[in-house]
């Protein structure tokens, strides 16, 4: 079992450029540990570590971000449950963004290329994670992503994490903000119940406003318990399905793309 | 389930700065807001030390509280998790410990 990402088997990559076939790659390059030479302590003795347990994870964060930021590449972790719109809202981005800003897309999934191959007929390049059992994404996994990817300087890479509002929370990937997408068919109280993710988000879009007459929810409510939680947050609303409320988003993005070039 | 992920980072952790050395005890700080649940940890660290050199070793988590500490008043506070609301009325408070999740010390065999 790989002892960095978590996986049974380890992370699959898949390559999707559009109007390309796929190509399949197994990279585990990070389970080549780095040995020091340290004394040999006596039996019984305390070592005292003081070592955060993710310290591998970080470090390998530190220096997707140091990649990024050389090539001047916004990177935005997008994260949300399953099912709440990342795939349709990237499609429409993609599209809607051609021939300004690149976006190219790293999907976390645990099995298939589905929303790769969404991804790639919007006209993104796309690399496909798929974690097997892992339920989120991790630095390493997205250091190989990177490279398999090679976005262009000066664009945006999107990662969308596996869908899951607990576990991608605790694992930095080195990018430069965090987005939480969440939908009305979620219910108000996604903030409070799951407030690690909230916690640390940039961006929190609301999607499916669309269905906002035939769902109960209380926009104004998600909206004081997301307060509540992540002061800080900024929360737009949106339907990535008919398109509506997606100007601020994008240029959310185009403002961070230029604070990163 | 990323407390299983968690676990076998602490192992490899544990083995690359202590390679050979049989380990008999591990302590771990877990915050109450590191988003890690220390009872998870206890059920996979046998399952993922078995065959490596912390396997048989005894585990002891410290659980610390959260404290905030609030930009307004000045104050430290325990925060009603998930909600960072300072006594005084503010919001404006940054988390000053309860979030580490961290390898303490480990005792060799």
């Amino acid at each position: 079992m790989c002892g960095t990402c978590g996986c049974a088997a380890g992370p699959v990559l898949t390559l999707l450029t559009p109007g390309e076939r796929s190509h399949h790659d197994h990279d585990h390059e990070h389970h080549d540990h780095e040995h020091h030479d340290h004394d040999a302590p006596a039996a019984g003795r305390t070592v005292v570590l003081q070592q955060k347990v993710l310290a591998k994870n970080d470090e390998i964060a530190v220096a997707n971000r140091r990649w990024l930021a050389d090539r001047g590449i916004l990177a935005v972790n997008l994260m949300s449950s399953p099912g709440s719109g990342k795939t349709t809202l990237l499609e429409r981005t993609a599209r809607e963004l051609a021939g300004e800003l690149p976006v190219a897309v790293i999907e976390g999934d645990q099995e298939t290329a589905l929303d790769a191959e969404r991804i790639q007929a919007a006209g993104s390049r796309v690399v496909q994670i798929n974690t097997g059992t892992g339920c989120h994404l991790d630095a390493a996994m997205v250091a190989h992503a990177l490279r398999d990817l090679e976005p262009p300087p000066r664009s945006i890479v999107v990662i969308e994490n596996v869908g899951n509002l607990v576990c991608p929370a605790l694992f930095d990937l080195g990018e430069a903000a965090r987005v939480v997408l969440a939908s009305v068919t979620e219910g108000a109280d996604k903030p409070r119940k799951y407030p690690h993710m909230f916690r640390h988000a940039d961006l929190v879009l609301l999607n499916k406003t669309d269905l906002l007459p035939y769902v109960e929810f209380d926009p104004q409510r998600y909206a004081d318990e997301l307060r509540q939680v992540s002061p800080g947050a900024l929360l737009l609303e949106l339907s990535a399905t008919t398109g509506d409320g997606v100007l601020p988003w994008y240029d959310w993005l185009r403002a961070g793309a230029l604070a990163h070039a | 389930m990323h407390e299983l992920a968690i676990t076998e980072s602490l192992v490899a952790a544990v083995a690359e700065r202590l390679p050979d050395q049989r380990i008999s005890c591990v302590r771990l700080e877990i915050g109450a807001l590191s988003g890690v649940v220390a009872d998870s940890v206890r059920f996979c660290f046998d399952l993922v030390t078995e065959g490596t050199s912390l396997e048989g070793a005894r585990l002891e988590i410290d659980e610390p509280a959260a404290v905030c500490h609030c930009r307004v008043c000045g104050t430290d506070f325990e925060p009603d998790w998930p909600i960072v609301l300072c006594p005084c009325g503010s919001a404006d408070a940054t988390v000053v410990a309860g979030q580490d999740l961290r390898i303490t010390s480990v005792q060799v065999a």
